[in-house]
C-alpha cells in the first residue's frame, strides 16, 4: 500500500480519499483551508448529466451518478442533502428546442435517459414556469447535493477508512528520490516548512490547480472562469427539478471569453432557491458585477415569473477551474512518478467527483479504469519535447 | 395620533415609531410564527442585523419590523412560514 497525500480538501479531494482509504492506501489529505473552502463551496451541488454532449465527459458523468448514487445509499442522504431531482431543459425559442432535440437523441445513443416534454406537460413538470414555452427534455439522472457537506461526509468516510485531515497545511513543494519518483512533499504549517513523507500526491485543488502543479514541479493548465449565483429568501416548495434553459449547454461548451449568462434555477432542501449561472474569464477577480447580477435575475424571471415577487438574500461568486480543452485532467503526471492530478472539472466537480476519485484509485492500484482514461490523462498537456 | 392595523387591532404610533416599536409599546411580543416547528418569534437584535422581525406589510412578506417605519394606515399581518405559501407547487 503507498502513502498518498491528497491536496484539497474539496469535494474532489475528498472523493479522491474516500476510494484510496478504501483501497487501504495510509492517505493524508492536507489543505491551507476548511473543507470545501475554495472551488466547491462556490457552486450549486450540481450533479449533472443532462448538460454534456456524448463524449468522454459524459461517460465520466455518467459513472459518477452512479457513483453518487451509492454514496449517498451508503452514507445517508441526509448527509449529502442529496436528491435525485432530474433536471428540466426548456428550449425559450422554437429554434433551441429543435437543437435540444438533436443534442438529447445523442445523449439518449450514448447512454442518457432522456425524455422529451411537450409543451402541454411543462406545467405538470413545473407549476410555475412561465406559460408559452415550446417545449423542453426531463433527464431523470440528474441529482443534487450540499457541496461543502458532500465533501465533509466524504471525508468522514475516508477517515473511518484510516484517512487523516490536516488543515492549515499550504504545499511548497515535491522532494524526490535519487532514481526520480516522489518521495516527500514540502508543506508550510504555522509559519515553518515541514516534510511529509508520500510515495503517491494527488493534486486537487480545483481553481488552484494550476498553481499547486507548478509548485510540485508538474505544471498543468488549469484557468479560473467566474460565475455568480443568486440566493432568495427561503420559499415554499416552488421550484421542483434542476431547470434550466438550453442556451446553457452551449454556453459551458463555449471558448469564448467574455460574460456568457444562462438561466439555471432549482431549489434547496433550506428552502433558498439559487439562480445561476454566468461565466466570465476575468482571471482571479472577485468583484460583484451589478450589470451581470442584474441580466441574470431578468432571465430568471422570464422563465419563472414569480420570482419577480420574490427577495434575493445575498450573491455569492466563485471560479469554475477549466482547461483549454474543457475536459478535466486526471492521472499520472508522465514527468514525474508519483504525481497525480485530479483539478480542471469547470463547473462540473461536484458531479464528476466521485468518477474522479474512483479512477484516481483505480489508476494508483494499477487496476484498469470503469471509464477510458485516455482523454483525461496529464500527458495531454506535456510536449514530446520535454 | 397616528395609527395602523396589526391582524384587525389599531395600533397607535408616534412619528419616526419602526413598527417592531410601536407593536412592542402596544404590548405585542410576537408577530412571525417560524416555517419549521412553528415557533413564535418578535424583536430579537432590533437593529436590522438578525431578520428574526420579519412581517408582512401591506402583503409583502419578510419586511423587518425594526426597519420598517410606522406609517399611517399600512396593514400589518402576522407572518406565516415563509409569507410565500402561495406559491408552493
Amino acid at each position: 500500500m503507498a502513502r498518498v497525500l491528497v491536496v484539497g480538501a474539496g469535494v474532489v479531494g475528498a472523493a479522491c480519499a474516500y476510494f484510496l482509504a478504501r483501497d487501504g492506501h495510509e492517505v493524508t489529505v492536507v489543505d491551507r483551508g476548511p473543507v470545501g473552502a475554495g472551488t466547491t463551496s462556490r457552486g450549486e451541488g450540481n450533479i449533472l448529466v443532462s448538460d454534456k454532449s456524448a463524449g468522454p465527459e459524459l461517460a465520466l458523468a455518467l459513472r459518477s451518478a452512479e457513483l453518487w448514487r451509492r454514496i449517498a445509499e451508503r452514507l445517508g442522504a441526509d448527509a449529502l442533502e442529496w436528491e435525485s431531482k432530474g433536471g428540466l431543459v426548456v428550449a425559450a425559442t422554437d429554434e433551441t428546442l429543435g437543437a435540444l432535440r438533436e443534442f438529447a437523441t445523442l445523449q439518449a445513443a450514448a447512454g442518457v435517459w432522456c425524455e422529451p416534454v411537450e409543451p402541454g406537460n411543462l406545467s405538470g413538470y413545473e407549476p410555475n414556469l412561465a406559460p408559452g414555452l415550446p417545449g423542453g427534455v426531463f433527464y431523470p439522472g440528474d441529482q443534487q447535493v450540499q457541496p461543502v457537506r458532500a465533501a465533509a461526509a466524504l471525508l468522514y468516510a475516508a477517515r473511518v477508512d484510516g484517512a487523516t485531515v490536516r488543515h492549515g497545511v499550504e504545499v511548497l513543494g515535491v522532494r524526490r528520490r535519487s532514481d526520480g519518483p516522489v518521495r516527500s512533499v514540502e508543506c508550510r504549517v504555522d509559519g515553518a516548512v515541514v516534510e511529509i513523507d508520500a510515495d503517491a500526491v494527488v493534486n486537487a485543488t480545483g481553481t488552484w490547480g494550476g498553481d499547486v502543479s507548478a509548485r510540485i514541479g508538474a505544471p498543468v493548465p488549469v484557468l479560473p472562469r467566474r460565475g455568480f449565483i443568486l440566493v432568495t429568501e427561503p420559499l415554499p416548495h416552488v421550484v421542483r427539478h434542476k431547470v434550466y434553459t438550453a442556451d446553457y449547454v452551449s454556453n459551458v461548451a463555449s471558448g469564448a471569453a467574455g460574460l456568457e449568462t444562462s438561466v439555471v434555477v432549482e431549489g434547496t432542501r433550506g428552502g433558498t432557491v439559487l439562480i445561476g449561472a454566468s461565466r466570465e474569464r476575468v482571471g482571479f477577480d472577485t468583484a460583484i458585477s451589478y450589470p451581470v447580477l442584474r441580466t441574470m435575475a431578468a432571465q430568471a424571471v422570464r422563465i419563472f415569473p414569480f420570482l419577480d415577487r420574490v427577495s434575493l438574500l445575498r450573491v455569492y461568486t466563485g471560479f469554475r477551474p477549466y482547461c483549454p480543452d474543457h475536459l478535466p485532467v486526471i492521472g499520472a503526471d508522465p514527468r514525474i512518478a508519483g504525481i497525480y492530478h485530479a483539478c480542471g472539472h469547470e463547473g462540473a466537480g461536484i458531479g464528476l467527483a466521485p468518477a474522479t476519485g474512483e479512477m484516481i484509485a483505480d489508476l494508483l492500484s494499477d487496476r484498469s479504469t470503469f471509464v477510458p482514461a485516455e482523454p483525461f490523462s496529464p500527458a495531454r498537456f506535456v510536449s514530446e519535447a520535454a | 395620533m397616528a395609527t395602523f392595523t396589526f391582524d384587525g387591532r389599531t395600533i397607535p404610533f408616534r412619528p419616526g415609531q419602526s413598527v417592531g416599536a410601536a407593536l412592542i409599546a402596544a404590548g405585542i411580543y410576537s408577530w412571525r410564527v417560524t416555517r419549521v416547528g412553528a415557533r413564535p418569534r418578535g424583536l430579537f437584535c432590533g437593529i436590522g442585523v438578525c431578520f428574526d422581525c420579519l412581517v408582512t406589510i401591506d402583503g409583502a412578506p419578510n419586511q423587518r419590523a425594526c426597519r420598517a417605519p410606522a406609517a399611517d394606515g399600512i396593514s400589518v399581518t402576522t407572518q406565516r412560514g415563509t409569507g410565500h405559501d402561495d406559491l408552493a407547487v
